[in-house]
């Protein structure tokens, strides 16, 4: 059992989780109530990463974060850090991967809070923020957790970008599915066995702990009927 | 004095009127009349091409200098049609909500104490899934009225209810509005619930009022062919204009020369449109012992009589009048006693004071 991947590969959901669930947030409640001309396009970039192959989105984060990018040098230059096989870089490339899995659902669930409910708000003197703190947030409660659980299990079995912008570096950037695919180059099934079945029970949990907030959620609106 | 001037162009809005303070108004009209909109305006959601909102000398709007008020900062309650409470609250967590600016403890006190004056303390604890439509629709109203507004817009509030639900609601809305004297404005389709409710009238059609007074007066006396429309009037016939005297304005209907106690001044000859309440029409039996006091008698022949409950609706069509039929409204006990049925002849009374000459 390949411990470090295990742990690099918790570390990379995590960061991703905390980065990008604010950030989620705030764009999907942006295109759930904005009306602008470039909205379409605007989502389809976010949702670009669900249709494209992994080595596509691979290729371009690997031209657009190496040194000799302009992106990639002025980092370089600024931070002194390299975004290229390097755990930054990894969490960089999963922020980008993981934006639909982080905003749709988010968005589709401020999307159900009605115009009404809004104006109520509204006409009880709440100014915009609370109507969001005290109304719009807590009713799109479940596709916040839906996008939580969707981007941190995505993150953990991520396996083509991760690839394509870590490589396979020991402690560094070689999360658990890319040791389980080493251990299978390198004749090894029954390590690979064992980190698959840890990799399937860790997302499982994680996918049935997200069911079991909902339906508790679920359980406990029907109760106060 | 709530004074609104609103011009807009989606929805179309080019209106100006003033509603009086310390007063239940309606306003009224039909469905895309802009009347929800001119709602929305007043609270504040809807920010209009041109708008002058005042309440009492304070300014919530003017294009003119750029005042525009949101929502949130203006005093006023809002109760929506479909009551709009938040699910995820209890009855009173609803209300409570209302009063953000206020501590918790103080914040539960009012709100448990307003939940108590709309006869729903009980339920405070409820989830609104757990309510019927009366007992949101209340809620709704504490939530509205906690924060004490100056101004209180309700959007067709008892559409959604069952009738008796409906008329219970009714009375505890004149009620509270007797007793708080706040300014009211209710959006309604429905006339008679305008009637019943309200001191001032403003009738709505397509982003224009039609006509703005009393409610007794405009129910009373459509001023136009649209309003009469509006209001149901089933009787709008032409006529041409002969002249006026001291005592009002004569037509003449074909051969039928009527007489109407108002009416405008036109040219002899000029056509005009004229109406009358179907239950304005009466029938008078021979042998009236004052037949000159009922206005003018014509002799008409009934073509059709429908049943409708407490009331018999009879259509008639009245001699050497050029053919276009007036309906009257009657108590079963006079079409009785006057033997009413498809092709009786029959005399009616029509008085200058029932006929209104629209413009």
């Amino acid at each position: 059992m390949d411990w470090s991947a295990l742990r690099l590969s918790l570390e990379l959901a995590g960061w991703t989780l905390v980065l990008l669930l604010p950030v989620g947030i705030l764009i999907g409640r942006w295109l759930a109530r904005t009306e602008f001309r470039g909205r379409p396009l605007l989502q389809a970039i976010c949702a670009l990463p669900l249709v494209l192959p992994p080595t596509v989105v691979g290729y371009y984060l690997l031209t657009f974060m190496g040194a000799r990018s302009p992106v990639g040098g002025l980092i370089d230059a600024w931070f002194g850090l390299s975004l290229v096989f390097s755990f930054p870089g990894l969490v960089l490339a999963s922020l980008l991967v993981n934006l639909p899995f982080a905003i749709l659902p988010v968005q589709r669930a401020f999307e159900a809070v009605s115009q009404e409910l809004h104006d109520a708000a509204a006409c009880c003197g709440m100014s915009p923020w609370r109507v969001f703190a005290r109304v719009e947030l807590p009713l799109a409660w479940p596709g916040v957790l839906s996008a939580a659980v969707l981007t941190f299990g995505h993150t953990l079995g991520e396996f083509g970008v991760v690839l394509m912008v870590g490589g396979n570096i020991p402690g560094e950037t070689r999360t658990l599915s890319i040791a389980i695919f080493d251990r299978v180059q390198a004749f090894d099934p029954a390590a690979a066995g064992r980190m698959a079945a840890l990799l399937l029970l860790i997302s499982l949990v994680t996918v049935a702990l997200g069911y079991g907030a909902l339906d508790r959620r679920a359980r406990r609106g029907a109760g106060q009927s | 004095m709530l004074s609104v001037s609103l011009q807009h162009d989606r929805p179309g809005l080019a209106l100006d009127f003033d509603l009086p303070p310390g007063q239940l108004s309606a306003i009224v009209g039909p469905s895309g009349s802009g009347k929800t909109s001119v709602l929305r305006a007043l609270a504040g959601l809807l920010r209009t091409r041109s708008a002058r909102i005042s309440l009492e000398g304070d300014i919530w709007a003017d294009t003119n200098t750029g005042i525009f008020q949101p929502a949130h900062l203006r005093p006023v309650g809002f109760v929506g049609q479909k009551y709009a409470l938040f699910p995820h609250m209890s009855a009173i967590e609803n209300v409570s909500a209302a009063l953000l600016h206020l501590p918790g403890v103080e914040r539960k006190r009012q709100a448990q104490a307003c939940l108590d004056a709309v006869g729903i303390g009980g339920l405070a604890a409820r989830s609104p899934s757990a309510l019927s439509g009366g007992q949101c629709q209340r809620v709704a109203m504490a939530r509205a009225l906690v924060r004490k507004p100056r101004l209180l817009l309700l959007d067709e509030p008892f559409s959604a209810l069952d009738r008796s639900t409906r008329k219970r609601l009714h009375v505890e809305l004149k009620r509270l509005q007797a007793n708080l004297g706040m300014t009211v404005v209710l959006v309604t389709h429905d006339l008679d619930e305008a009637a019943q409710l309200s001191q001032t009238l403003c009738l709505l059609r397509r982003g224009r009022v039609l006509q703005h007074g009393l409610t007794s007066e405009v129910l009373r006396r459509p001023a136009s062919v649209e309003a009469a429309r509006l209001m149901d009037f089933s009787n709008l016939v032409q006529a041409q204009w002969i002249g006026a005297d001291h005592k009002g304005v004569s037509l003449r209907w074909g051969e039928v020369v009527l007489r109407a106690a108002v009416g405008p001044l036109s040219k002899p000859g000029a056509p005009v449109s004229w109406t009358i309440r179907s239950s304005d029409v009466f029938l008078v039996k021979d042998g009236h012992p004052d037949e000159s006091s009922l206005g003018v008698l014509v002799h008409a022949r009934v073509t059709e009589v429908i049943s409708m409950g407490d009331s018999v609706l009879a259509t008639v069509l009245v001699q050497g009048s050029g053919g276009e039929p007036l309906r009257m409204r009657l108590r079963p006990g006079a079409v009785r006693r006057h033997g009413v049925h498809v092709g009786r002849r029959l005399r009616i009374a029509i008085h200058p004071k029932a006929v209104i000459v629209l413009a």
